[in-house]
């Protein structure tokens, strides 16, 4: 019997600390090297659209702060993902979640649920950080119940429910909150925007024009308590134990259904959070299109970063460099090629971490 | 009679000293094994005995790793299942491959490269109709696999390797599945096939089947092929089970006389389902005391793992499960645990670890909660990591740091992982399946001694083993289960192999044979039942040496070892034990 190609992989025992970064980072690469391939087959020089699209998201600190803004909802989801990734919970319902939560944020300004005149501004973002986080953990709360007490594929149902949290916006954006027939709602008050750097411009002249908003603390805050809880806490070593046997965590007593909510709820109102902060940071009002699929750039950022929350912030500032960048040149579709072809390697080169690829040497083959 | 009687015919199979090893499991030792043409070779052996893995080097699953395989005469290497079948080698393994949705001829000709185009199904039903016939099997070629019953698709099974031209065919387990009339029935076509010339390999527990069925018996036993017999009409089924149970050295444990306490754990008309939803108890009533080895023998899935189960609270079941007064039935393992329950599952890599956390995070599995590990909501990994040392050093696990992950482990040393973890949180009963399964010699005590110490510590000990002699060393009481019921429980002193293995087949007690027909240990000299089979028993290596000429009865005490066995030698009886069982710390210093 011939073997069709004389090579196999044989699963390795050791991998060493180093590898999986050293993968990731070469697919990074490996995904600029095959996309200049591309672009170059369409004409265009791939070193000028690079140095373009260094400058275009580097090249000042404009540029960068606007990075950062887009980097923000990417941190807060990464983290989400991450952590339920790691109990292996497929939740790709960030896209949703980010919608609830932004809607619910919304709800206090469009309701209004306070008097937006007399209260305060650092209690009416209280509110609307609470509510969009509510929003996200209850929309994560769906198919964590579902999965946790029906054995739901949490696949389907949060990819589905993503379309439902975006037509329930529609439905408020384009109905009853419509500014004018637009489908967004009005701008709102002042009171209700995350502070931004620009904000003090009068102070430091140098942050003028800078929309970087207090967002970026959010993110860097879920950070470390994301870190704390995955590697300090007794929680996130039930999480890791979950993830890695769940059938060793059930019989070491470990309830699996009511931590397959509870971390789908975190995972979710991180994305509610991210929705938050896009509408009273970034855009300052409910629209249709508050997210370019964050939601989904989020599980390939929680995928780049090895699930590691750190990392997770490096590989959205990367991500959110893209986006700044897939503005200034056209097609910009090649952003979204660049971020495609990344994911397709980062996750192919997972086999470099498991396996080591072993060529059969003839006689081996012909041993009959 | 049969072919084999043919002087000069050539075996279909020949498997020649056999050896194959898998990371500390020495599976197949030396194993010889051949089948004629028209034969029905039954492989008799307890599990983990390395009947299957036997058979799966003839189907080409593993490579063996010296030995040779003859087919026909004519030596091969088979590096997958393609080759063997393209040496007309067939299995019917005891989970069926069929696809559900498919017709019986369709799953006959999955995999196959003709027709290479285009299907003319009634051709095909035909030809599979008609092959059928010629072996007397019953089946609809036109029904689809999810219509049948399980003996229909077992047939689907083997018609799939007859159409693939096979002339030699491996059974694994295959009454296992079945209803006592489709089992006959499947008897009557091997009995068909064989007269046409075919080679049957039959694996099997089941001792009446073999005696009605087989030409020719393989019996394995711990990897080694014990006996081989070839007329099988003489034997009786109490010879048949004291083969496959064999007889073989019983060390000397120093179990120490005790009465057993006051009572830990009742079961009170437990009932459950399997997982496929089928009765696996019923109405088991057990009774388990402080300081007492109950042991639970009985043939793979009677029901033991699924009493395990329950107990620990991995199974919901009906009637009551108390613990030292307290209703476990239905509760979640952690209340279980919270009152001193200890688990040695089955499955050691499956369900007592996870394979990619250190071994400090396989230690404290069930201790994360508790100081100084628990640190209000903080793991103290520093903690944490001390008292993974500090038994890591108690028990000897063979690990470069506690770091390293558990998937790195022997499976020795995984075993010696989750008794460290099970043993040292003082618990009240211990319900331990399969505890020395797959483990070496050196192993196997350390892991007795353990249960034993425990014993004497005044802990319950729940022991399920499919190795009688472990049984029959260690427990006090003996429960045989047999389709989810408990047949009989014997008592320390009424401890009798044929019985236990003729209850393990669905005896009951009263129903066996007359007590002059089993000596319970039969003195040296004494004419028994056993002599003859003895004189086809052979024992692991270093036994050999020992075992007194051929007829004699063998029963050999640690002191009668040869000395190069037991590098201990010299050291006080207690000191050996300790060192056995705890590593060099404890038998070092302390007067303990």
């Amino acid at each position: 019997m011939k073997i069709p190609y004389p090579i196999f992989l044989k699963r390795t025992e050791d991998t060493p600390r180093w590898l999986p970064t050293v993968t990731s980072v070469g697919a990074v690469l490996l995904a600029f090297v095959i996309s200049g391939i591309i672009l170059a087959a369409t004409g265009a020089n791939p070193f000028q659209v690079y140095a373009y699209f260094y400058r275009a998201s580097f090249g000042s600190w404009g540029a960068f702060s606007d990075v950062m803004v887009k980097a923000i909802p990417l941190i807060l989801i990464g983290l989400g993902c991450a952590l339920a990734f790691r109990m292996r919970l497929w939740n790709i319902g960030a896209e949703g979640q980010f919608f609830v939560g932004a809607f619910l944020a919304s709800a206090v300004v469009m309701v209004p649920l306070v008097n937006l005149d007399t209260t305060p501004r650092w209690a009416i973002i209280a509110l609307m950080m609470l509510l969009g986080m509510i929003g996200g953990a209850l929309y994560g709360f769906i198919p964590g119940f579902l999965k946790a007490r029906l054995h739901i594929n949490e696949v389907i149902i949060t990819l589905m429910l993503n379309y439902v949290a975006v037509l329930w916006n529609n439905y408020w954006i384009f109905g009853k909150w419509s500014e004018a027939g637009f489908q967004m709602t009005k701008t709102f008050p002042r009171n209700a925007w995350l502070p931004r750097l620009a904000d003090y411009a009068a102070e430091i002249p140098a942050f003028s024009g800078l929309t970087l908003h207090a967002g970026i603390i959010f993110g860097l805050i879920a950070a470390v308590i994301i870190y704390l809880i995955v590697y300090r806490s007794k929680w996130g070593y039930k999480i890791t134990l979950i993830g890695d046997n769940p059938r060793a965590a059930r019989y070491a007593g470990i309830d699996i259904a009511r931590n397959t909510i509870l971390v789908f709820m975190v995972s979710g109102a991180l994305a509610g959070l991210a929705g938050m902060t896009e509408v009273s940071g970034t855009v300052h009002r409910l629209q249709e299109r508050i997210s370019t699929s964050y939601g989904f750039s989020g599980v390939i950022v929680a995928w780049l970063a090895k699930l590691n929350p750190f990392a997770v912030i490096i590989v959205s500032i990367l991500f959110g460099a893209l986006l700044v960048a897939s503005r200034e040149i056209q097609p910009s579709g090649i952003s979204f090629l660049i971020q495609g072809i990344t994911l397709f390697l980062v996750i192919s080169s997972d086999v470099l971490l498991r396996y080591e690829i072993k060529w059969v040497r003839p006689a081996q083959e012909t041993a009959q | 009679m049969t072919f084999s009687e043919k002087p000069n015919a050539v075996p279909a199979v020949e498997m020649q000293e056999i050896t194959l090893r898998f990371p500390g499991v020495l599976a197949n030792d030396r194993v010889n094994f051949t089948m004629y043409p028209g034969e029905i070779h039954a492989l008799l052996g307890e599990n983990g005995a390395g009947k299957s893995t036997l058979m799966n080097a003839l189907t080409g699953l593993y490579k063996p790793q010296s030995g040779e395989i003859r087919i026909h005469g004519k030596k091969v290497s088979f590096n997958s299942p393609k080759d063997a079948i393209a040496h007309g080698i067939g299995m019917v393994h005891q989970h069926f491959m069929l696809v559900e949705n498919q017709t019986v001829t369709e799953n006959i000709l999955i995999g196959l490269d003709t027709p290479r185009f285009g299907l003319n199904l009634k051709k095909y039903d035909d030809e599979v109709s008609h092959l059928a016939e010629q072996f007397g099997i019953h089946i609809d070629p036109t029904a689809r696999i999810w219509q049948l019953s399980v003996g229909e698709q077992q047939r689907v099974e083997i018609l799939k390797i007859l159409y693939r031209g096979a002339d030699i065919l491996i059974m694994d387990e295959p009454t296992a599945v079945l209803a006592p009339q489709e089992a006959d029935e499947l008897m009557d076509t091997l009995k068909e096939m064989a007269a046409q010339g075919k080679a049957i390999a039959f694996i099997s527990h089941k001792l009446a089947e073999v005696k009605q069925v087989a030409d020719k018996l393989t019996v394995l036993r711990r990897g080694r092929a014990t006996a081989e017999r070839v007329d099988l009409q003489e034997y009786t089924r109490e010879s048949l089970a004291s083969l496959m149970v064999g007889r073989e050295v019983i060390f000397n444990l120093h179990k120490c006389e005790q009465e057993p306490g006051r009572e830990i754990l009742r079961l009170e008309a437990v009932c459950a389902l399997n997982n496929k939803n089928l009765p696996a108890l019923r109405d088991v009533d057990l009774s388990l005391h402080e300081g007492e080895i109950f042991g639970i023998a009985g043939v793979a899935g009677n029901g033991q793992s699924e009493l395990v189960e329950v107990i620990t609270g991995l199974r919901e079941c009906s009637g009551n499960v108390w613990l030292e007064g307290k209703n476990i039935a239905n509760k979640p393992p952690s209340f279980s645990i919270s009152q001193g329950l200890a688990h040695i599952p089955e499955d050691r890599i499956g369900v007592g670890t996870a394979p990619n956390l250190s071994l400090t995070g396989n230690i404290i599995m069930k201790r994360y909660d508790q100081e100084p590990v628990s640190q209000k909501w903080q793991l103290n990994y520093v903690a944490a990591d001390a008292l993974a040392g500090n038994l890591k050093d108690e028990y000897d696990i063979q690990a470069p740091s506690v770091q390293t992950q558990a998937r790195k482990l022997s499976g020795g040393n995984l075993q010696k992982l989750i008794l460290a973890r099970e043993l040292s949180s003082t618990p009240r009963l211990i319900v331990a399946m399969q505890p020395t399964r797959g483990l070496d010699i050196g192993a196997i005590e350390g892991v007795r001694q353990l249960l034993l110490r425990q014993r004497e510590l005044g802990t319950a000990i729940l022991l399920v083993s499919e190795d009688l002699d472990e049984l029959l060393s260690l427990s006090d009481r003996i429960a045989v289960m047999y389709e989810g019921h408990v047949v009989g429980v014997l008592c320390s002193g009424d401890f009798d192999i044929t019985n236990i293995g003729l209850m393990m087949t669905g005896t009951l007690p009263q129903d066996l044979p007359p007590e002059q027909e089993a000596p319970k240990d039969p003195a040296p000299g004494s004419a028994s039942a056993f002599d003859e089979v003895l004189d086809h028993v052979k024992d692991y290596e270093q036994i050999e040496q020992a075992i007194p000429p051929a007829g004699q009865p063998v029963i050999i005490t640690e002191e009668e070892l040869p000395p190069a066995e037991d590098p201990d030698a010299g050291l006080s009886e207690k000191e050996r034990v300790l060192r056995k069982v705890l590593g060099k710390k404890y038998a070092e210093g302390d007067e303990e």
